[in-house]
C-alpha cells in the first residue's frame, strides 16, 4: 500500500448477516438509551422526577383491568394496520395510505349501519358492513397500485394524497348524516336498536379486535412465508428485474397485494366503527395509519415482532394520557417521548446494518 | 368584481405558508431526500418563534417593544428550531442511512407533539382564559404593511397589503428557482438528487450537499410556520390550528413538478382552493358540499401526479434517487 494515501479515520462496511441475538441486543440498548434521554428531557422541561413519570406511564397502561383491556384493544388495532401495510412493504411498495384505507372501511360500515337500519335483518346488515368496508378499503389500495402498475406513479405520494381525499369524503358524509342537524357529528349510530353493532365475544366488549388481530397475524405470517403469493411478493421486493426474469407478473402482484392490504385496513375501519366507537368521525383512525408504518418498519416487517413494537407505541401513548392528567401536563408530551424513542430506534438500525472500523495504526518503518 | 378582489388577498395569505413549505421541500427533495417530516418541521418553526417572542414580550411587560428585536428574536428562534429539525433528519438519513419515510413520519410525530406541548405549556404560563397565546404586539410588527398600500385603492390591496414575510416567501422561491436552474451549485445539487454515485464520481461532496439542502429546506419551511402564527393568525397560537398545511405543501411540490417559480402561482391557486368553499354559495341546506370543495386540492394533485407519470417526460419526473439513500461502497 502506498503510504502516502490517507486512510479515512472511520471506515464503514456493510455487514453481511448479524446474529439475531446481537441485533436484538443493539435494539434493546437503543431503547434503554432513549428512555434515559427521555428521562433527562422530562426532568429539564417539566421539573418532574422522571421515575415518577415512568411509573405513571405504567399505571396509565395497566392501572386497572379496564385500562389493560383498552391497551390490548389499541395494540390489536394498530397491529392489524401494521400487518396490512407490511404485505405491501415486503414488495417495496410504500403504502402510506393506511389512514385513508381505514377511514374508507369505516365509512362503508357506517353507511350500512345508517342506511339499512330497520330495512333488512341485523345479520344481513352485518354481512353487508363487512363486504362494503373490505371493498372500500381495497378500492383505496387498488387505485395507487393500478397507477403504479400502469404508469409507475410514485406510490408514496399517491397514497398520501388518497388519505386526504378519504378524510374529506368522510367529512362530507358526516355532515350529510349528522345528528342533530348542525352539530357536525354523527353521534352514536343506532343507539337504541344496536343494528350493526358487532357482537361481543364471551361477554367482553374488548375481545373481538384482539381475536381478529391474532388471526390476521397468523394469516399474514403464513401468507408471506408459505404461499406462492407471498413468495412472489418477496421476490418483487428484493429485485423487480429478477421477478420479471422468472416470469412473475409484477403488475399483477402490485395490484393483488395492495387490494389485500387495503382490505385489511378496511377491516380495521369496520372494527372501529362497528365494534368500538359505534360512530364515524374523520379522526377515527387517529394517525394510526402513519404510526403503523413506523411499527411495521421497527419490527423489520416481521409479523410477530410487530406485536412487540405496536405494544411499545400504544404503551407510550396510553401512558402519556396518564402523565397528562397526573402532572397537569399536555397530552402531546407523549408524542415527544415517542418521537425521541423512535429516533433512537431508527438510528440504531445503522449499527446493525453497518460495521464501523476505526483507522488502524500501521507500524511502518 | 369586488368579491373577487377580496378573495385574492385572502387566497394569497393562505398561500404563503404553503409556498414556504413547498419551496423548502423542493430544495430538500432535489438532494434526493424525501422529507415527510415537513409538517413537524413547520410546527417546530412556528412554536420556536412563538416561544422566543413570548418571553420577549413578557420581559418588556407593558412597555413598547423594540421593533427590530421583536422581529429578530422570533425569526432567529424559528430558524434555529427548524435547522435543528433538519439536522436531526439529515443525521439519521444521510449519516446513519435510515429509511426516509420512517424518519420523516417520526419527525412529524415529534414535531407536532413538540409544538402542541410547548404551546400548551405557554398557555398555562400566560394564565389566559382562552386556550391560546396572543402575541399581538409582535404580530402587529410582522403585519406592518407598506405605507402606501392604503393610498392605492384596490391595487394596493392586491399587491401591497401583506407583511414582509409574504414578500420574503416569493423572493426565496424566485432565488431557489434561479439557483436550481442557472447556477453551478444548483446543477450539483440536482445531480446529487438524480444520481449520487455519478455526482460522487464527479467530485461533488454528496454528504455536504444533502446536509445543507435538507437544513436549508427545513429553515425555509419553518418560516412558513412562523408566518402562519405571526401574520395569518394575528399572533395567536392555539394547538393544532396549523392543521394539515404541511401535507398540502408536500402535495404542492408534486403539483408544481419540483419547480420553485411555478410554486408561487400554484401556492396561490391552492390557497384559493383551500378557502374556495367560503365563497361558493351552498346555502344552509347543503353545508356538506363545502367538504367536497375542500377535497379539490388533493384530487387535483393526484391527477397531476398520475398525468405526469403517464406522459413520462424526463423533465417532469421526481428526482431519480428520491427516497433512496446513498452508500458509496454499495454497488
Amino acid at each position: 500500500m502506498d503510504s502516502r494515501t490517507k486512510e479515512p479515520f472511520i471506515h464503514l462496511t456493510k455487514r453481511g448477516a448479524i446474529p439475531k441475538r446481537k441485533a436484538m441486543l443493539i435494539r434493546a440498548a437503543a431503547v434503554v438509551i432513549a428512555l434515559i434521554v427521555c428521562a433527562i428531557i422530562t426532568g429539564i422541561t417539566t421539573g418532574i422526577n422522571p421515575l415518577e413519570v415512568y411509573s405513571s406511564i405504567i399505571s396509565g397502561a395497566f392501572g386497572s383491568s379496564r385500562k389493560t383491556w383498552i391497551t390490548l384493544q389499541d395494540v390489536s388495532i394498530l397491529l392489524i394496520i401494521s400487518l396490512a401495510l407490511t404485505i405491501a412493504f415486503r414488495m417495496r411498495f410504500w403504502n402510506i395510505g393506511g389512514e385513508g384505507q381505514v377511514l374508507m372501511g369505516g365509512l362503508g360500515a357506517a353507511a350500512c349501519m345508517i342506511c339499512l337500519e330497520g330495512k333488512v335483518p341485523n345479520a344481513v346488515v352485518m354481512v353487508l358492513m363487512l363486504v362494503s368496508s373490505l371493498v372500500l378499503g381495497a378500492l383505496w389500495g387498488f387505485i395507487p397500485a393500478l397507477c403504479k402498475a400502469l404508469w409507475n406513479t410514485n406510490e408514496t405520494l399517491s397514497t398520501l394524497m388518497m388519505n386526504y381525499i378519504a378524510t374529506q369524503l368522510v367529512l362530507f358524509f358526516t355532515i350529510l348524516w349528522e345528528v342533530p342537524k348542525g352539530s357536525g357529528k354523527i353521534g352514536i349510530i343506532n343507539q337504541n336498536s344496536h343494528v350493526g353493532w358487532l357482537p361481543q365475544l364471551f361477554g367482553s366488549k374488548y375481545l373481538l379486535p384482539i381475536v381478529v388481530a391474532a388471526f390476521v397475524t397468523a394469516f399474514v405470517y403464513v401468507y408471506i412465508k408459505y404461499t406462492k403469493h407471498g413468495y412472489e411478493i418477496r421476490v418483487v421486493g428484493e429485485s423487480p428485474k429478477t421477478s420479471v426474469y422468472v416470469g412473475i407478473n409484477v403488475k399483477k402482484v402490485f395490484i393483488r397485494t395492495m387490494i389485500l392490504s387495503g382490505a385489511l385496513c378496511g377491516l380495521v375501519g369496520l372494527l372501529l366503527v362497528g365494534g368500538i366507537n359505534h360512530t364515524l368521525t374523520d379522526t377515527i383512525s387517529d394517525g394510526r395509519g402513519f404510526t403503523a408504518v413506523l411499527v411495521s418498519w421497527m419490527a423489520q416487517f416481521d409479523p410477530f415482532a410487530m406485536i412487540v413494537t405496536s405494544f411499545i407505541i400504544v404503551f407510550m401513548d396510553r401512558g402519556a394520557g396518564e402523565i397528562a392528567t397526573n402532572f397537569d401536563l399536555n397530552q402531546s408530551f407523549g408524542d415527544i417521548l415517542t418521537g425521541i424513542i423512535l429516533f433512537f430506534i431508527i438510528g440504531c438500525e445503522f449499527f446493525i446494518n453497518y460495521e464501523i472500523r476505526l483507522r488502524k495504526h500501521h507500524k511502518e518503518a | 368584481m369586488l368579491g373577487f378582489l377580496a378573495f385574492i388577498p385572502r387566497a394569497i395569505a393562505q398561500a404563503i405558508p404553503l409556498l414556504f413549505g413547498c419551496t423548502g421541500e423542493i430544495v430538500t427533495e432535489k438532494s434526493g431526500n424525501l422529507n415527510l417530516g415537513l409538517p413537524g418541521v413547520m410546527y417546530v418553526g412556528a412554536i420556536s418563534g412563538v416561544i422566543g417572542s413570548f418571553f420577549y414580550e413578557n420581559s418588556v411587560g407593558e412597555g413598547d417593544v423594540n421593533a427590530a428585536l421583536a422581529v429578530l428574536i422570533p425569526l432567529g428562534c424559528c430558524i434555529l428550531g427548524s435547522a435543528i429539525m433538519g439536522l436531526i433528519y439529515s443525521f439519521l438519513v444521510v449519516t446513519l442511512r435510515a429509511n426516509q419515510n420512517v424518519t420523516g413520519l417520526a419527525m412529524t410525530t415529534f414535531g407536532v407533539g413538540f409544538g402542541n406541548f410547548f404551546g400548551g405549556s405557554l398557555i398555562k404560563l400566560s394564565k389566559a382564559d382562552l386556550p391560546s397565546i396572543s402575541l399581538s404586539k409582535t404580530s402587529a410588527i410582522f403585519r406592518t404593511q407598506l405605507p402606501f398600500a392604503d393610498d392605492l385603492g384596490w391595487l394596493g390591496q392586491l399587491l401591497f397589503s401583506y407583511g414582509f414575510l409574504a414578500y420574503t416567501a416569493i423572493v426565496i422561491a424566485l432565488i431557489v428557482a434561479y439557483v436550481l436552474k442557472k447556477t453551478r451549485t444548483g446543477l450539483c445539487l440536482r445531480s446529487v438528487g438524480e444520481n449520487p454515485a455519478t455526482a460522487d464520481a464527479a467530485g461533488i461532496n454528496v454528504t455536504a450537499y444533502k446536509y445543507s439542502a435538507t437544513i436549508i429546506g427545513c429553515v425555509i419551511a419553518g418560516l412558513g410556520g412562523l408566518y402562519y402564527v405571526m401574520d395569518y393568525a394575528c399572533g395567536i397560537w392555539s394547538n393544532d390550528a396549523f392543521g394539515d398545511r404541511g401535507w398540502l405543501a408536500i402535495a404542492l411540490v408534486i403539483f408544481t413538478l419540483w419547480k420553485a417559480d411555478l410554486g408561487i402561482l400554484a401556492a396561490i391557486l391552492f390557497g384559493g382552493l383551500y378557502i374556495l368553499y367560503l365563497y361558493i354559495p351552498t346555502g344552509m341546506e347543503h353545508m356538506e358540499l363545502k367538504e367536497l370543495y375542500k377535497m379539490i386540492p388533493y384530487v387535483v394533485t393526484m391527477i397531476v401526479l398520475i398525468f405526469t407519470s403517464m406522459r413520462n417526460r424526463r423533465e417532469d419526473q421526481p428526482p431519480q434517487s428520491l427516497g433512496v439513500n446513498y452508500f458509496r461502497e454499495e454497488r
